[in-house]
């Protein structure tokens, strides 16, 4: 890290994502979960007959299931205080102008329209539960490139599509939290990338909550059809409440046949957050799904990308990093189900815990039987930068194929007293030298993420470091 | 004598509860040139350790002076910034950091100013030159994969980078090949030029061709039992420690 980055990391603080705006919402529904609450989200959303069904349906499943036991705790969560629906007051803008003033304060402070300044793609960012701001640049729509957030989605052109896709990836039963999901969703983006179609630079969206105990359960559906190229790029955010949140948001990505998709996430929601989100894709033969994933926020996290490897040749990739600091516990990985011929998955996962965090890497694999000639491989390695934190792995392998090629590898490991000698050896200070040492041992994530992404990547862990 | 840089006074030191300097002393003036011979375990490695501050070994007793500054309590990166650098014999290897990084890090840590990164880059390039080193090391991670030879290579281009007013060679030609012995024997000449002091530990003359020596200090069992002109070198050279009295045999 030279001199000027130094002094613009410093210039960085906490208080950057914990700004709070005046709550105006012009609705809010009354806290706790009923049918007319479900009833009055389908009217302000004008759901069709068919979403209507889906949500009570969803809420009945909710109200039926149990809390999962088997993860970090999540008692800090009263579902009855969460207000689910915070709708801002504004209608959807496509031009940085109109925007109210606070929200775009709010932007302007994590720095959305210089991103786009910066020629990216298109910026759709969730403010609360509706996108607020979304502008896709022409010669993307031009392509045939439909970006969009789910309410427009649903009633418009591409009605059938949502209706055939829309959480069939992630069905409520799949959990209580997606089961709330269904009830409840509410803002997030559709995607579709027709055939062939090669968007050469990255789609992305910025989620963040402002209002005090609001949830967020925005849904994610992307469509990449065959041959076709996406990355797409999700930052979430949030200002700090004494009031736990919650975001149960769901990702589902198609990649059909020959396609390749990229996703990538940095979160950095406040640390009163409990996020208990779930993202799955499916790809189709030679298809190729590939997840970037950085994980920081929260004081719980559940998160695991799912990818069904169902086309023969399909391939995925994984990278991962998660920071927890004090009061943090978070529970992040991978899942891959392998199910056509001669798929090949590749997991690498890195955790850092300091001053207490806890890091747990969970990670699945599962061969069928019909799965031939699968290669796996995950990696996981654990920084713990004291003694008070604590890192766990816990791999979960079922292989019912002979011909699988598997393999796993865990290290966990603090930072060498040697190493940081000889970079102080050199006149660096033993915190620039250890803060040197962890953004290292991040590389490998960071330089998978644009470049304003991999800055704000290297902010936050030297904001971890910092805050010692 | 030149003015005196470094001064080592009666240092006791130990590692690990295992005592290795015993009250050792040595005086280096400015300019000069000072090779420190003797047999494995004498405590060189550990000399050349403690001057740069590791904390892994503690300072029982004694002072270390640096310009007339007791610098004995100074942690490692004050110590290098008033001009005091080691090559190390096995430098770590750093993931995730490049070599080019690593070394702005290093320069505006020690000047305190920011650095203008293409003059910086070009000056790099230059000495990467003269040390033979194919200039894609410098994107590279810090010394992650390289061979040895190309670690001793890279510590050296630090040097000449960071041109510190002290510099201590700990062992730098070992495991080296006779071409690359030679690069590096000049890049020591080219720091030499700028009126620096060296500390060269070592174990052979090779190195030291062409570098003119100014005293040469036979180590062992923690002190400095003997000490000589250059020519004390060839005697070692020839003889080993066998007729230096004190001396363990090797």
């Amino acid at each position: 890290m030279e001199k000027d980055a130094k002094k613009c990391v410093r210039d960085v603080d906490h208080s950057l994502y914990d700004f709070r705006d005046e709550d105006n919402s012009s609705f809010k529904t009354s806290a706790g979960l009923t049918p007319e609450i479900v009833s009055q989200i389908s009217d302000e959303k004008h759901d069709p007959e068919w979403m209507r069904e889906f949500r009570q349906e969803s809420l009945k499943i909710y109200n039926g299931m149990k809390m999962s036991d088997w993860g970090p705790p999540i008692d800090g969560l009263n579902m009855d205080d969460i207000v689910t629906y915070v709708r801002p007051d504004t209608e959807m803008k496509g031009k940085w102008s109109e925007v109210p003033d606070d929200i775009k304060n709010t932007f302007e402070k994590l720095g959305i329209p210089e991103a786009e300044r910066k020629s990216l793609a298109g910026v759709g960012a969730q403010y609360d539960s509706e996108v607020v701001y979304h502008n896709v640049r022409e010669e993307v729509a031009a392509q045939g490139v439909v970006y969009t957030d789910m309410e427009s989605a649903i009633n418009g052109e591409y009605a059938d599509m949502v209706k055939e896709h829309f959480m069939k990836l992630v069905p409520p039963t799949d959990h209580k939290f997606a089961a709330l999901h269904g009830a409840v969703w509410s803002g997030g983006s559709f995607v579709y990338v027709p055939p062939g179609v090669k968007v050469d630079i990255p789609l992305q969206s910025y989620f963040r909550l402002n209002a005090a105990g609001a949830g967020q359960f925005e849904h994610t559906l992307i469509i990449v059809d065959k041959g076709a190229y996406l990355h797409f790029i999700e930052g979430c955010s949030a200002p700090k409440y004494s009031v736990a949140n919650l975001h149960a948001g769901c990702v589902e990505l198609f990649v059909a046949e020959g396609a390749w998709l990229r996703y990538s996430t940095i979160e950095n929601w406040s640390k009163n957050m409990y996020n208990l989100n779930t993202k799955r894709s499916l790809i189709e033969k030679d298809g190729t799904m590939e997840w970037v994933s950085g994980s920081f926020g929260s004081h719980t996290s559940y998160l695991y990308p799912m990818t069904i490897l169902k086309g023969d040749h399909s391939r995925m990739e994984y990278t991962g990093i998660t920071f927890a600091g004090r009061d943090q516990q978070l529970d992040t990985g991978a899942k891959v189900a392998h199910v056509g011929k001669n798929t090949s998955s590749h997991i690498v996962a890195k955790s850092i815990s300091k001053s207490g965090g806890e890091c747990v890497f969970r990670s699945s694999v599962t061969v069928g039987k019909a799965a031939s000639g699968t290669k796996s491989a995950v990696t996981c390695d654990s920084l713990m930068l004291d003694s008070e934190s604590r890192s766990d792995t816990i791999p979960a392998m079922d292989i019912r194929n002979d011909s699988a090629d598997i393999g796993h590898e865990a290290r966990i490991g603090r930072i060498s007293d040697d190493a940081v000698f000889y970079l102080m050896s050199r006149g660096i200070s033993e915190e620039d030298a250890r803060a040197m040492i962890v953004s290292g041992f991040a590389e490998p994530v960071a330089k998978e993420l644009p470049l304003e992404y991999a800055v704000e990547m290297n902010n936050l862990i030297k904001l971890e470091m910092d805050n010692g | 004598m030149s003015s005196e840089l470094l001064k080592v006074e009666k240092l006791f030191a130990t590692v690990e509860g295992t005592q290795i300097l015993n009250g050792l002393d040595l005086t280096v003036g400015e300019g000069e040139t000072h090779v420190i011979m003797g047999p494995n375990g004498a405590g060189k490695s550990t000399l050349g350790n403690v001057i740069m501050g590791n904390p892994v070994y503690s300072v029982d007793s004694g002072h270390i002076y640096f310009d007339g500054q007791d610098i004995t309590a100074l942690k490692t990166d004050e110590r290098a910034r008033l001009g005091i650098f080691i090559s190390f014999q096995s430098p770590q290897e750093v993931p995730g950091i490049t070599l080019e990084q690593f070394m702005r890090a290093s320069r505006s840590a020690v000047t305190g100013k920011p650095l203008k990164v293409f003059a910086f880059q070009k000056e790099m390039k230059g000495v990467m030159e003269t040390l033979s080193m194919d200039h894609s090391y410098a994107g590279r991670d810090l010394n992650v994969g390289f061979s040895g030879g190309e670690k001793k290579k890279a510590e050296i281009l630090q040097m000449l980078m960071m041109n510190p007013r002290l510099a201590i060679l700990d062992e730098t030609d070992s495991g080296l090949d006779v071409d690359a012995v030679k690069v590096v024997s000049e890049g020591i000449r080219q720091f030499k030029k700028e009126g620096n002091s060296l500390i060269i530990i070592t174990h052979n003359a090779r190195i030291l061709e062409g570098l003119k020596v100014d005293y040469t200090h036979v180590l062992s069992k923690g002190r400095i039992i003997k000490s000589g002109d250059s020519s004390l070198v060839d005697e070692i050279e020839r003889d080993g420690f066998k007729g230096i009295d004190g001396a363990e045999q090797e």
